[in-house]
């Protein structure tokens, strides 16, 4: 749990918060329609009669979309309904060509299901689904190239979306930021959805309201459309329910309006009163049959499904020895779980664990580099850790065996090999070069003899250097023991 | 009327199949016909070098052994479905000078088969309306008079450009659609035979759309073997359009063989309401009786929820149109009156190109779906519908099919006091055609007779779903039986 209480000196509140994530479906073509959802192209280059608005045009459902909705259903753990349905929400927009928008109402495609989410005590909370319903994206209007006209690009209009509604289940800020980070990872696992936010696939509207700390009462809220990255989700929460806080402390009453958040000041403005409000006059779409999912059909996609984020973190911890946090970083990109795990493949997989979180991602921050791009193999990695569990070389020396990987790509035997690293485990010729650093510093055995017990670690050091780096720290140790008494 | 354009679909193939005449001289005929009769207001485009061009391509495959099934059969379009290169309004001023870059489903299948498009026929404006008279380029006249008579009449609607053009010979039959009555009632008022199929059977995909869960397309033609040919050709499963019917298309023509012995005809009490003209339901009992004289069985039956049917449909239809006409919002095609900022355009565009009887029906749904009314209107109206369709569930587990007169009246005259001053007069004109489209249902209607005034009036056969072939069947006996003056 994670208490987050706006406290005043008039009181004690709590956020109640509920989020509500536009997902753009990956899929070759539009939802209604055949033409392509490829991004980037001209301005109205992919729009077919269907969905520009044309008259006697006709939408037909595409199964790729229907098919990515049924995965991410399962991925939110969520009853699929085999039964849902189309209606059309009706409002006019420049860039909504047919005057209504075809999306589910009554009947959603998918039910109630959960996400747990991961929060930085280490606790795990579940975080309800309330519904997701597929429908299509709307077009995009352009303000700001000219002063008197607008202009419109069709390119979006009908790229299938789903849209997952949650239960007002966020009490705090960090909440809704974890959420929306583990909703992303599980998208991205299931390739339903890119969820990247700053393209716009992936958008989020605020729902926001507070109470009296401790109380189960639902007051008033207000939603805040369009939100487009984790950090503003985060801002806009805590800003709202401090202006929630404010409107009541001062004998005010919050109204229920749409409010928009400006990244600028972090503070949301008023965009549409309650008032001003559309009546959608949602009714069953007559051109698209009910949506109906057999059973077979449904068997058939849960076979598809990968293992999911939560799954792998659970497996890591309890096959591979991590700890539920390195589990928890590993596992969010699935890539950097399966590079691990490739790495990980007959070695020790918690140092591997603790090579990847450390050197490897400082190495690829510092290069800036993908991990796709990593001049260091996942196969390179284990075997370096592998090096050092064999005593081949030890830790410091895999540090420069690892910074020359980064350089040159190479293997770090064929590393070890040329660069002569080998590691030196052979006890009389350690005891060699103990022998002639302890005779090079007469004052200093003196003064360990002495009492100056803090030398010991000088002597280590020595003895380190006059091996350039190769003698066995542990047989180093012992020996030095047992000369210096 | 010339020889050639008095010829039947089924006698015109026969015609250019032996040489007899070609596919030019027969277009020909019909375009000098259009050009007589212009005065019908029939048509509201007319495409004639477009027709003599596809006449001469048919000619060179008749001379080539490889016509199509209606290869050179001049056909009318109702102005309602999307042609490809032809201006297609739906006879609104919001469509003004929209020219569709695709063909509607059921025309390219016609064009498939081989027809000449003489141009795009006149209707009531979105196909709202039972006269004609909505319609943006003014009324089809019907080329019926009333004895001793000078007085201009009604052809009907929403088809009625399709129907009097049927009539008058200007085509030798035309595409219609049927959302509440729109084939079968100016086929009855113009006393020719139009054929509204099951909902699924012709693709909807390129037919602009007034209420979708209710548009259907369908022949208007001389008779019931045309209408059996057309249908061959129009109807089938379109990919397209997810409401079409995935169900094989029989050779209905295989359908007219005259014998009708055993058949089960519904005659349903509550469609002879008190009060009902007499001479409508005469011209019932009339054809009753012949059907009986062929060995048919007349079977009393119930569709007791059928005085709802009016009000359902002026629910589902308003609703469904409301929606379905947001796209015309002055932004993409057709008609913009420009305005200071968006909301002024959406409304100056949608004031101007809309006519009254449009505004009403858009006006009407938005009502009957927002919040508040949802569940007392379009919720309950749903369910009504549902009790319509089991009505007829129930009555064809005792029938075949069910015969009933179509409209109420013979034609009007244009113009009509009574209609104009009251929309719902004009909306009676309905109530014995729109419960078949709530149902889903076919139906047609054939010319049964004459009122007194020597105006046609129609009989309607309602069929199982995808059963048009026994109602096709009933109307072609009916049809040789009934001698009608009007032909």
């Amino acid at each position: 749990m994670t208490d987050f209480i706006i406290e005043t000196p008039k009181g004690k509140w709590e956020i109640v918060c509920g989020l509500e994530i536009h997902c753009q479906i990956i899929s070759e073509s539009k939802i209604y329609s055949g033409a392509s959802t490829e991004f980037g192209a001209d301005p109205n280059e992919h729009v077919s009669f269907v969905d520009a608005g044309m008259p006697g045009m006709l939408p037909t459902l595409n199964k790729a979309c229907v098919h990515q909705a049924v995965k991410t259903g399962i991925g939110l753990r969520a009853k699929i309904n085999k039964y849902s349905n189309f209606a059309r929400k009706n409002y006019f927009y420049a860039d909504l060509p047919q005057g209504y928008q075809i999306t589910q109402f009554k009947y959603p495609i998918v039910g109630e299901g959960e996400v747990l989410i991961d929060l930085p005590d280490g606790s795990v909370k579940s975080i309800g689904i309330e519904r997701m319903h597929i429908e299509q994206d709307a077009g995009k209007s352009i303000h700001d190239i000219d002063p008197k006209k607008s202009f419109i690009d069709l390119n979006r209009a009908g790229v299938g979306l789903m849209e997952i509604v949650t239960k007002p289940d966020f009490r705090a800020p960090e909440e809704a930021g974890a959420f929306l980070k583990k909703l992303r990872s599980i998208l991205r696992y299931l390739g339903t959805c890119d969820g990247n936010m700053d393209e716009g696939s992936m958008r989020c509207d605020v729902n926001v309201s507070v109470r009296p700390y401790g109380s189960d009462e639902l007051r008033t809220r207000c939603e805040m459309k369009n939100v487009n990255s984790i950090k503003f989700v985060m801002q806009a929460i805590e800003n709202e329910a401090r202006r929630h806080v404010g409107v009541y402390e001062n004998g005010g009453e919050v109204v229920q309006e749409t409010r928009q958040f400006d990244p600028s000041t972090g503070q949301t403005k008023v965009m549409r009163k309650k008032e001003f409000a559309h009546d959608y006059r949602y009714f069953p779409e007559p051109d698209l049959a009910p949506l109906v999912l057999s059973d077979d059909y449904l068997e058939q996609v849960r076979k598809e499904i990968p293992e999911l984020p939560d799954e792998k973190k659970e497996r890591f911890v309890s096959k591979l020895g991590l700890t539920p946090y390195d589990a928890i970083v590993i596992c969010e990109n699935k890539e950097t779980a399966d590079f691990f795990e490739k790495a990980a493949k007959g070695h020790d997989a918690k140092k591997v664990a603790n090579w990847l979180m450390g050197d490897f991602f400082a190495m690829l921050n510092e290069k800036k580099l993908d991990l796709k791009d990593s001049p260091v193999s996942a196969e390179n990695l284990g075997k370096l850790v592998e090096l050092v569990s064999q005593n081949v070389i030890n830790g410091k020396t895999a540090k420069d065996v690892f910074a020359l990987m980064a350089e040159t790509g190479e293997s770090p035997e064929k590393i070890v090999e040329e660069k002569g690293l080998r590691q030196v485990t052979d006890s009389s010729a350690i005891e060699k070069v103990i022998d002639e650093v302890l005779t090079s510093f007469p004052e200093n055995v003196a003064a360990y003899k002495g009492g100056k017990q803090g030398l010991f670690g000088w002597f280590v050091g020595q003895v380190m250097k006059a091996s350039k780096g190769k003698a066995n720290p542990g047989i180093v140790n012992k020996l030095l023991r047992e000369k210096l008494g | 009327m010339s020889e050639l354009t008095k010829l039947t679909i089924a006698k015109a193939k026969e015609g250019l199949k032996k040489k007899e005449f070609s596919a030019v001289e027969l277009t020909e005929a019909y375009i000098k016909e259009m050009e007589n009769k212009r005065g019908l207001n029939a048509y509201v485009l007319e495409t004639p070098e477009i027709a003599l061009e596809q006449a001469k391509v048919s000619d060179k495959k008749y001379a080539a052994g490889t016509a199509g099934f209606l290869q050179g059969i001049p056909m009318g379009i109702k102005d309602l479905f999307c042609t490809k290169g032809i201006r297609t309004t739906a006879c609104s001023h919001i469509l003004d000078g929209f020219v569709p870059p695709y063909e509607s489903t059921v025309t390219q299948k016609l064009l498939d088969a081989g027809i000449s498009v003489l141009g795009k026929l006149n209707m009531d404006e979105f196909a709202m309306g039972g006269s004609n008279e909505t319609s943006y380029y003014g009324p089809a006249v019907n080329p019926m008079k009333a004895k001793n008579s000078s007085e201009n009449l009604v052809a009907g609607g929403s088809s009625g450009g399709s129907a009097a053009a049927v009539a008058a010979g200007m085509c030798a039959a035309a595409t219609g659609t049927d959302t509440g009555g729109s084939i079968r009632q100016p086929s009855a008022f113009c006393g020719v035979t139009g054929i509204k199929p099951t909902y699924g059977r012709c693709s909807r995909y390129g037919i602009i759309a007034f209420a979708s869960s209710l548009d259907q397309a369908g022949p208007i033609a001389k008779d019931v073997r045309d209408c059996a040919l057309l249908l061959n050709s129009m109807c089938g499963y379109d990919a397209k359009d997810s409401t079409s019917a995935p169900v094989e298309v029989p050779d209905f023509e295989k359908f007219l063989t005259g014998d009708i012995r055993g058949l089960r005809i519904g005659v349903p009490a509550e469609f002879r309401p008190e009060g009902l003209n007499s001479e409508a339901a005469a011209c019932w009992d009339n054809g009753m009786a012949l059907l009986k004289e062929h060995g048919a069985e007349i079977v009393p039956i119930s569709l007791p929820h059928t005085k709802y049917a009016l009000a359902v449909y002026y629910i589902i239809a308003p609703a469904e149109a409301s929606s379905n006409l947001a796209r015309y919002d002055g932004i993409r095609y057709g008609l913009r009156v420009p305005g200071k900022h968006l909301d002024d355009l959406y409304i100056n565009t949608r004031s101007e190109g809309f006519g009254n009887e449009v505004k009403r029906r858009v006006m009407i749904g938005t009502y009957v779906l927002s919040a508040g009314y949802y569940d007392a209107y379009y919720l309950k109206a749903q369910k009504v519908r549902r009790l319509i369709h089991n009505d007829f569930e129930e009555a064809f587990k005792k029938c075949d099919v069910i015969l009933t007169p179509t409209s109420p009246t013979d034609a009007f005259p244009i113009g009509d006091k009574s209609m104009r001053e009251n929309p719902i007069n004009m909306w009676l004109n309905d109530v014995f055609t729109v419960s078949v489209n709530l149902a889903g249902l076919p139906a047609i209607s054939i010319p049964a007779g004459l009122s007194s005034r020597g105006l046609p009036l129609g009989l309607q056969f309602i069929g199982r779903a995808f059963d048009e072939g026994t109602i096709l069947k009933a109307a072609h006996v009916l049809e040789k039986d009934i001698n009608f003056a009007g032909k």
